[in-house]
């Protein structure tokens, strides 16, 4: 049964946030608060069992290379994958720069394609500018809705047989439309091309099964779901790791090397993580995706949409609030307050004790189809409450251009 | 002056007017001007201002762009209150804008309706933006000096 009350229990930030100075963290796309377990296996892996994995010969070692992997099978589980397709990174813009080096940079030619959409972040397009500018291949876009969402339309109009790589976002970090990625995944195999999605802001929010959806790549982060910073994974269909080359070389990677600069790297994942890993990172990944198991994903995703129709429905009442995403499924709502620049509204809002994100948010290329420069997000997680809402609804209603410059009188 | 200084009414009205209707907010094509482009890497900023400058004095300065209230309005402040002084006056107004962001003492006449922001620098996250247009202008009076010694050399 979900209880947002006693889920709230198990995070020490609510418990650390003064009641006279009241914070409504409404930036999860951003990050997202830690449970106490996250914290716990952060720091137990620092007190109890401080050494290196995969090493020593010592029990230590041992145990904590046995728990480290054992983090490896629980991602591979909650994403339906085998856990020889899951490399740790250092979070989602490593992994997705991992398939354009490792895979695009080898295996794209002079003329292929790079079919993506211009509501990409920076960390899933940019190192497709780059691979494009050193293989010559050239980057095009799938037409989005009037709202900005990718329908399978679209995205059959757009495929054609030079497209070799399809780079796009599950839910994309400006508009929070779901991408119909299972149908886009079949529609790319039927012209032998490959998808890499960006799976940072779904992995979190809904359930994930790559298994079902036969997508090639998958790139997400752990802060973004209760876990530690600096780390994250790359899923990758294990022939795809396989043909592709690691993004560094190092200890770790490879299984033997001689004087002659021969190499022989280790079988994936292990051939992309050379160096010693962020250890503690892993540990409290496993205890964040196990945190979420624990609520259940679907409960999750079920309780965020409720959330998030019931704060669209307040803010469409108040005529001064434009709201670009009315319709997207999940936590993101993009909206401006008419007349105000974003970032005067937002810090107004956060003098309030609001917590929202105004910019462009490494969307750059988004803002064409919006016609504005930069947004206020909001968004929410399954942490935040109805009466969160109410309360980022009062200060929404009060916002005035007087009042945001009476902050700095 | 100094009663201006308590008198929030007043101040917001001056920063509203300067971004709801920023003066000398259009760019010139003339290639007399100085232009230098302001983008801010941690906000959204984004602004160009040009100045022309003619036998030691501020001509004419103008901007344009995407910017908050108060780069707007300060910056919209700074060409009227630069334009036509003498690049000396000119320095010295701006010398006088910084002490006030860094909530030292200034010349409360000398700088007008750019009083508005005197308690900007209580809030350290918009010191920037208090100070995007007119770091611009540091740079093409710096600009315009060092091509000026360049020729009279």
């Amino acid at each position: 049964m979900f209880d947002v009350n006693k889920i709230r229990n198990d995070f020490p930030m609510f418990d650390k946030i003064d009641p006279a100075k009241p914070l409504v963290y409404f930036d999860n796309a951003a990050t997202t608060f830690k449970p106490r377990s996250v914290v716990d296996a952060v720091t137990r892996y620092y007190t109890t069992s401080s050494v290196n994995i995969h090493r020593g010969d010592y029990e230590l070692s041992y145990q904590v290379s046995e728990e480290y992997e054992q983090a490896r099978k629980t991602l591979a589980n909650f994403i339906n994958s085998d856990e020889r397709e899951v490399v740790f990174t250092s979070g989602a813009s490593a992994s997705l720069n991992l398939v354009a080096y490792g895979y695009g940079q080898k295996f794209l030619k002079p003329g292929d394609v790079i079919l993506s959409s211009e509501a990409e972040h920076a960390s899933n397009i940019l190192p497709w500018f780059k691979a494009a500018e050193e293989t010559g291949a050239v980057v095009e876009y799938i037409k989005l809705t009037e709202e900005g969402e990718l329908t399978v339309e679209n995205f059959r109009a757009a495929m054609h047989d030079k497209v070799k790589v399809v780079a796009v976002a599950h839910i994309t970090n400006v508009l929070g439309f779901i991408a119909p990625i299972k149908e886009m995944a079949k529609i790319t195999h039927e012209y032998g091309a490959v998808i890499s999605v960006d799976g940072a802001q779904s992995v979190p929010h809904i359930p994930t099964d790559v298994k079902d959806w036969d997508i090639d790549f998958l790139s997400f982060s752990a802060h973004k779901m209760c876990g530690p910073t600096g780390v994250g994974v790359l899923f990758g269909k294990f022939h795809l790791l396989q043909a592709m080359d690691p993004f560094m070389l190092g200890g770790g990677s490879n299984a033997r090397f001689d004087i002659c600069g021969n190499i022989l790297l280790k079988n994936p994942p292990f051939k992309f993580e050379a160096g010693t890993p962020a250890i503690e990172a892993v540990l409290g990944f496993k205890a964040a995706t196990e945190y979420l198991l624990s609520v259940g994903m679907q409960a999750i995703e079920d309780y965020e949409h409720g959330l998030r129709v019931y704060l669209v429905e307040e803010l469409s009442k108040l005529p001064h609030i434009h709201i670009y995403n009315p319709h997207a499924a999940t936590g993101i709502v993009t909206f401006n307050v008419k007349e105000i620049f974003a970032q005067d509204a937002a810090m107004y809002m956060s003098s309030k004790g609001i917590a929202v994100r105004s910019g462009n948010h490494c969307a750059k290329i988004l803002l064409d189809l919006l016609e504005t420069s930069e947004t206020i997000r909001s968004s929410v997680y399954f942490y935040n409450t109805k009466e969160e809402v109410d309360r980022f609804i009062e200060v929404c209603k009060e916002v005035t251009l007087e009042k945001c410059i009476d902050l700095y009188l | 002056m100094n009663d201006l200084l308590n008198n929030p009414m007043i101040l917001r009205q001056i920063i509203m007017d300067h971004y709801e209707y920023p003066h000398n907010h259009k760019l010139s094509d003339d290639p007399a001007y100085g232009s230098v482009h302001m983008a801010s890497e941690s906000c959204i900023d984004d602004i160009t201002v040009q100045a022309l400058f003619k036998e030691g004095k501020v001509a004419d300065v103008r901007f344009d762009g995407v910017a908050c209230t108060i780069s707007t309005a300060s910056t919209s402040i700074m060409t009227e209150l630069l334009i036509g002084k003498t690049l000396d006056e000119a320095k010295r107004i701006i010398d006088h804008y910084n002490k006030m962001i860094n909530m030292e003492a200034f010349d409360v006449e000398m700088l007008e309706e750019a009083v508005a922001f005197h308690n900007v620098g209580k809030q350290a996250n918009r010191i920037k933006c208090a100070t995007i247009g007119w770091k611009a202008i540091i740079q093409l009076i710096e600009e315009s000096e060092a091509k000026h010694d360049e020729t009279t050399r």
